[in-house]
């Protein structure tokens, strides 16, 4: 039924369930879209919109002309040159493909620009869309007729010879010339705005390749947009904004903006207009960023503390971006090349991940469903966002070991885990969600992990529950701002308070997860917290916090990519973990940070690691008082983050960030008793608040007593409680 | 929890020595530690001591599983097989077939007959997702 359909009759509205997946298509659709029978509406509308905006705009000379540009001479020479289009529309189409090759094989930015635009496009208006296409796939047609219809009547008097020559022209030139003769023609304040706006439009793919390459070729072509370009942008008037809010939105002009927005701040002194204030800049820049992006305005403004302005365009566009689907390759049950090979002979096309994983597959596309292979269903792989590898290849689970997943659905790091550990000692997978926990069990069972327990706590039960777990991951629930490319609800639907809710919330668990850690361990005594968020409040603040609180220090987690985290973040000091963002491997941006519980003092060895890694930060021993109160009493600077910053490879735009915060708690050996004394000494002296972590650091009679006071002071409440009903 | 009564290990034992005959020796006795078997939600979990003691820490309505779950008792008291013992039956499996009418020949049948054929399969990790544990 479906391939019955056809495109050239295709008159439904809006984009179908369809437009939104099958990104791509949209080119294939513009070949018939040109003949569509709608073209000439479509440029109705377009009129009306200019005339619109005409009619807004200072001159009504301007806003006759558009209707009757043309004299008697322009139309006998226009008619010919129009029928003459369209008799050749095909091949012109052609061309303008091999433009679009071409210009792809200078730009690789181009091209990701351009998708980035179709993703756009998918979510826009039909008809909208369809003006996009337009502009995209036919340059050759459109220019002209926009030629035809916004210069008509300035490019009058004795310029058809330029303007036949102009069909001769790259499109760019023809946009260059236009803009020489506007300037010429027009004073600049009238025609500053159109002349943006049409600029915009015929340049259309121009602005879409990167910026610089438009630049360069505006200058050689044009020299007069030198002058302009200094002052090209400047903030918009107030009725303009106004009028902004009546007129459809144009998002290509957005985008112009946006990136002009930028520059300008990027070096604002010396681009700065005069008498404008920054603050002007940036709050039209996010206005612009919403809108583009369709963010709500409180996560712009958050990203935009976040991020340089350089990246955070970057880091926009890499959001739009599809990531192509993972999977691991279970261990227990085959090898990746004999999976590889089982697949690829299923018609998959796949490569293996990247150096750092040994078991990750990239698939870029299938000719079957990849979950529903027979080797998917006999367990040989697990469908797994590459960046969920890492927190369990920081976690480093060893065999024979006591291991904590504390929030486990959907079981992929917990089946990794289980398959690190070659199905050997405990694994306890707890989630708080009954419902998703069953999707753990079934994966727990297709992939033959036999030595988990499943359960169903709230996670900030655990210490009571069991613990002395030689490694705690703790996957906390977060606002989910790194992975908005999976889950682009995240744009609009979050706001300061749910932030700050999962921020508690992972204080917490993190607590929770501290203290479910056996300090004494043999082998481990090590916590991963990981996040897909890329708030400060809900990685650094959160890890800082639990620095404080307990005793634990930060150690490398590793792996050898992502950047360090922030060590002071805006208002409340933070220390940051190590946390990475691993932008590159275009996967999902994950924070992780990698903790130590230290038994004691200070753990000698993870010590040297972390030196090694505080060169490379500007840190200091962290601003807190917890923090520094903990690290003299440690002795050592146990705080410091270490950070690493490799990553940002190669593409830009396929920066993700994700970073993972690891925050491992090791407990350092009872190396030395007497240490250890006189290190809690002083921390009593502190306060209660490093007493829990005494008690940890103490070993099990301090838990033990920890634990008994727990009870009693319950006991004592309830007691409490109960006089005061009576 | 709890480990099974006479009669519930008499109903599953007898069940599996369908597939695996004499081999349910080996099941329990492995070389690796002694492996055991408990009900837990009319489900029968298979699993080895040392993760069985630590489950005892969980209440019986916190826990959704351990180790691995062979099937379940229905509510009459027969034992069903679950496609998840696959993997530990495979091993000891005896070989047997299953006789059906093909395809063809069941749509020829009496216009009255009922055709029931129903084979596990690995796809009922997909399927029967919710109802594996």
């Amino acid at each position: 039924m479906g391939r019955k359909l056809d495109p050239t009759n295709k008159v439904k509205r809006g984009p179908g369930k369809k437009a939104k997946k099958q990104r791509g298509a949209e080119t294939e659709l513009a070949k018939f879209l040109t003949e569509d029978d709608n073209e000439p509406k479509r440029l109705s509308s377009r009129g009306r919109k200019r005339a619109a905006k005409r009619s807004q705009s200072k001159k009504p000379e301007q806003n006759q002309k558009p209707a009757k540009g043309r004299t008697d001479e322009n139309n006998k020479w226009l008619k010919p040159a129009k029928r003459k289009r369209k008799t050749e529309e095909p091949e012109n189409e052609d061309d303008s493909d091999e433009h679009w090759e071409s210009d792809a094989d200078e730009e690789e930015e181009e091209m990701e620009m351009l998708q980035m635009k179709g993703k756009k496009k998918s979510v826009a208006t039909k008809q909208e869309e369809e003006d996009e296409e337009e502009e995209e796939d036919d340059d050759d047609d459109k220019p002209e007729e926009e030629m035809v219809d916004d210069y008509g009547t300035q490019e009058d008097g004795g310029e058809e010879e330029d303007e036949s020559d102009g069909e001769e022209l790259l499109p760019i030139e023809r946009a260059a010339k236009k803009d020489k003769k506007l300037k010429q023609s027009v004073s600049p304040e009238s025609g500053d705005d159109d002349e943006d706006e049409d600029e915009d439009e015929d340049d259309d793919e121009e602005e879409k390749d990167d910026s610089d390459a438009e630049e360069e070729e505006e200058d050689t072509v044009q020299a007069n947009i030198d002058e302009v370009d200094s002052d090209t942008f400047r903030l918009p008037k107030a009725e303009e904004t106004e009028k902004e809010g009546v007129m459809p939105l144009d998002l290509k002009q957005i985008y112009q903006r946006i990136k002009d927005n930028i520059e300008v701040l990027c070096n604002f002194s010396t681009k700065r207009e005069e008498g404008k204030d920054r603050s002007d800049y940036i709050s039209l820049l996010k206005k612009d960023l919403c809108m583009y992006y369709s963010y709500n305005s409180f996560l712009i403004e958050k990203l935009i503390d976040l991020f340089p302005l350089s990246e955070l365009v970057e880091f926009l566009e890499a959001n739009e971006i599809h990531r192509p689907v993972t999977i691991r390759t279970n261990t227990l049950k085959t090898r990746r090349r004999d999976l590889a090979q089982a697949l690829i002979n299923r018609g998959v096309n796949l490569d293996p991940l990247g150096k750092w994983s040994k078991v990750g597959l990239i698939i870029y596309d299938s000719s079957v469903p990849v979950g529903a292979t027979p080797e998917y269903l006999a367990g040989q792989y697990m469908l797994q966002g590459a960046s969920s590898l890492l927190p369990v290849m920081a976690l480093s689970p060893q065999e024979g070991e006591y291991v904590l997943d504390m929030s486990s659905a959907p079981g992929g790091k917990t089946t990794y885990i289980a398959q690190l550990m070659r199905n050997t000692g405990i694994i306890v997978a707890n989630d708080v969600n009954a419902d998703r926990l069953k999707s753990v069990v079934g994966n727990i069972h297709r992939l033959g992990v036999t030595n988990t327990v499943v359960c169903n706590y709230d996670g900030r039960q655990f210490p009571k529950v069991m613990g002395g777990f030689d490694r705690v991951l703790l996957d906390a629930p977060c606002s989910g701002t790194g992975v908005i490319a999976k889950d682009p609800a995240v744009k609009t639907s979050k706001d300061e308070a749910d932030i700050l809710r999962s921020a508690h919330l992972q204080k917490e668990l993190l607590l929770s997860a501290i203290d479910s850690v056996n300090a004494e361990s043999a082998t481990g005594g090590y916590l991963i917290y990981c996040t897909c968020s890329i708030m400060v409040e809900e990685n650094e603040w959160v890890v800082d916090y639990a620095l404080k609180k307990r005793n634990v220090k930060l150690v490398p987690t590793g792996l050898d990519f992502g950047s360090e985290g922030f060590t002071r973040a805006q208002v409340p000091s933070n220390t940051a973990p190590h946390s990475e963002i691993l932008s590159s491997h275009s996967q999902h941006g994950w924070i992780l940070c990698k903790e130590e519980k230290l038994e004691a003092d200070n753990a000698t060895a993870a010590t040297s690691s972390e030196e090694k890694s505080s060169d490379q930060i500007k840190v200091k021993t962290v601003p807190a008082k917890g923090a520094t109160s903990q690290s003299q009493t440690n002795g050592k600077s146990t705080k410091k983050p270490n950070g690493k910053k490799d990553l940002q490879t190669g593409a830009k735009k396929a920066k993700i960030q994700k970073t993972d915060e690891k925050t491992v708690p090791k407990a350092k050996k009872p190396e030395a008793t007497t240490q250890e004394s006189n290190a809690s000494k002083p921390e009593k002296k502190e306060g209660k608040k490093f007493e829990k972590k005494l008690g940890k650091m103490k070993k099990t009679p301090m838990k033990a007593k920890k634990r008994m006071g727990r009870n009693k002071f319950k006991m004592l409440k309830h007691m409490l409680q109960k006089a005061e009903k009576q | 929890m709890r480990p099974l009564t006479d009669e519930e290990t008499k109903t599953m034992f007898e069940k599996l020595s369908k597939y695996i005959g004499e081999n349910i020796k080996l099941l329990v006795d492995r070389p690796d530690g002694t492996y055991c078997f408990r009900l837990h939600n009319d489900r029968v979990y298979y699993m080895s001591e040392k993760i069985l003691k630590l489950a005892t820490n969980i209440a019986r309505d916190k826990l959704v599983s351990v180790g691995t779950c062979f099937g379940k008792f229905t509510k009459t008291q027969k034992f069903r097989l679950h496609i998840t013992a696959l993997d530990f039956l495979a091993p000891y499996a005896k070989g047997f077939g299953v006789a059906a009418k093909s395809t063809q020949d069941c749509r020829r049948v009496d216009p009255m007959a009922i055709v029931v054929f129903h084979q596990a399969d690995v796809g009922e990790f997909i399927r029967n997702e919710d109802a594996l544990t």
